[in-house]
């Protein structure tokens, strides 16, 4: 059997992973998915093919690997250049995009974390703090459509799974970080790219999400886990 | 350095600062005039947090009045705004690689420096183990970008002044040409390179200060 040009480790639930299946399914790339049991379940090919940070997602192409999911999405808008654009053309707003996108990893997703695995005056303090970071996010956003304008683009597949996983994070750890108050434009893009075609029909299955959501959170309360991710 | 007519191009830095210092090499490789300005980190100038309000980090780039932050974005926004004496590999591949090992190459190394006992010894064989997969990048090169420097060079050229200081520092030797002799090459090599030879403080400076940083830390430990 031939092997497909191109394959995916990720895991189905990850953000990291479902932007670079966003970018494939874009472009019109197939590709083989595998899906890795994470983070104490790796296989040992992955292990191999990602031997310095040893995480998901690695991209295969032609038997070469790479790791880092925003490095990931560059490589796949500069190798598959026919069809759909994701990169801006312009330098100022390249790097832009990069930008927010790495403020959005470093800030709002750990922001979020400790929201999920703090209580009280400590989750307090680090509602606080998501609250400010997806209100600067939002900064990105103003009054346009998408953050790639008219059309998504790099960074609405960055943090597009946001839209998916925040509400149900806020539900069951019962905060409220993106609401009409604090980001609104931000809350209605949320809504819009879930309406994407592309995106709509590719998301994980809420009810899955949303379990394993809460048996991590509770996993971790319980002393069973370090981390959520 | 003289104001370039038409274009200006002013760069907010700290002398010490390896982010700094990436920015410094790429705008000279491309041979950029630029204005520097240099910060009190702690007294910030209402101009670095004007241009900088989310982190309100050095370095921070303004070209003809906009503004970027972030080391590595400035310097691809360099490499993508001034066409002439490219750094990036033209490959899409490579160019893939250059950037995984920007990030990846420092993994660990932090870490090394500032724990003790077990935490160390792991934060080590991280680093060890990165090291020597770095090492397979420059079989046949003088750089990393080949023969002259590239992206990844300006990236991880820290490591070239760092890694030095933290084995003084800790007492122990990281990289000995027996064990990395293409990482220990090209540290010198890049050390000595045009582009890097004058841009750096006195050793004697960067060693004092990473120390008084250390000090700082394991105090706060201990």
């Amino acid at each position: 059997m031939a092997e497909k040009e191109v394959k995916l480790f990720g895991n189905w639930a990850s953000t990291f992973t479902r932007r670079v299946e966003w970018a494939l399914k874009l472009k019109g790339i197939e590709y083989e998915f595998v899906n890795e049991d994470i983070p104490y379940n790796k296989s040992e090919e992955l292990l191999r093919l990602n031997p310095v940070t040893k995480k998901i997602p690695v991209l295969v192409h032609n038997g070469k690997p790479l790791a880092e999911s925003l490095v990931i999405l560059e490589y796949i808008d500069d190798t598959w250049t026919e069809g759909y654009s994701i990169m801006p053309k312009d330098p100022y707003d390249r790097a832009q995009a990069r930008f927010w996108a790495k403020f959005a990893d470093d800030k709002c997703i750990s922001a979020m974390s400790g929201v999920s695995t703090s209580l009280g005056e400590a989750q307090q303090k680090m509602l606080q703090e998501a609250r400010e970071a997806f209100q600067t996010l939002e900064q990105a956003l103003g009054s346009k459509q998408y953050f790639g304008g008219d059309q998504i683009g790099y960074l609405d597949l960055a943090i597009g799974l946001f839209a998916f996983w925040m509400p149900i994070l806020e539900e069951i750890v019962n905060v409220s970080v993106v609401d009409d108050e604090n980001a609104p434009l931000l809350k209605e893009w949320f809504a819009r790219i879930l309406d994407v075609d592309m995106i709509k029909t590719s998301l994980p299955h809420r009810d899955k999400m949303y379990e394993l959501s809460k048996q991590r959170r509770e996993q971790f309360f319980s002393g069973q886990i370090s981390r959520l991710n | 350095m003289e104001e370039a007519k038409g274009e200006e191009v002013t760069l907010f830095g700290f002398w010490s600062s390896p982010f700094v210092h990436r920015v410094i090499w790429a705008l000279n490789i491309k041979k950029i005039k630029y204005k520097y300005v240099e910060e009190d980190l702690c007294d910030k100038s209402a101009l670095l947090l004007e241009h900088n309000p989310v982190y309100k980090k050095v370095p921070v780039l303004v070209y003809n009045g906009i503004a970027i932050a972030d080391s590595l974005i400035i310097v691809e926004f360099i490499e993508e705004t001034w066409k002439e004496n490219s750094i990036m590999p033209q490959d899409p591949y490579e160019k893939a690689v250059a950037r995984f090992w920007a990030t990846a190459a420092g993994d660990g190394l932090w870490q090394f420096f500032i724990t003790e006992g077990k935490e160390r010894e792991e934060a080590l064989t991280s680093v060890i183990n990165n090291f020597e997969l770095l090492e397979k990048e420059l079989i046949g090169k003088n750089f990393f970008g080949g023969d002259r420097i590239g992206y990844l060079d300006i990236s991880v050229g820290w490591i070239s002044y760092g890694v030095p200081i933290f084995e003084e520092i800790t007492e122990f030797k990281i990289i000995t040409e027996q064990k990395f002799p293409l990482l220990h090459a090209w540290m010198e090599a890049f050390s000595n390179s045009e582009f890097v030879k004058d841009t750096l403080p006195p050793r004697e400076k960067l060693s004092e200060r990473y120390r008084n940083v250390w000090e700082a830390i394991m105090q706060k430990k201990n």
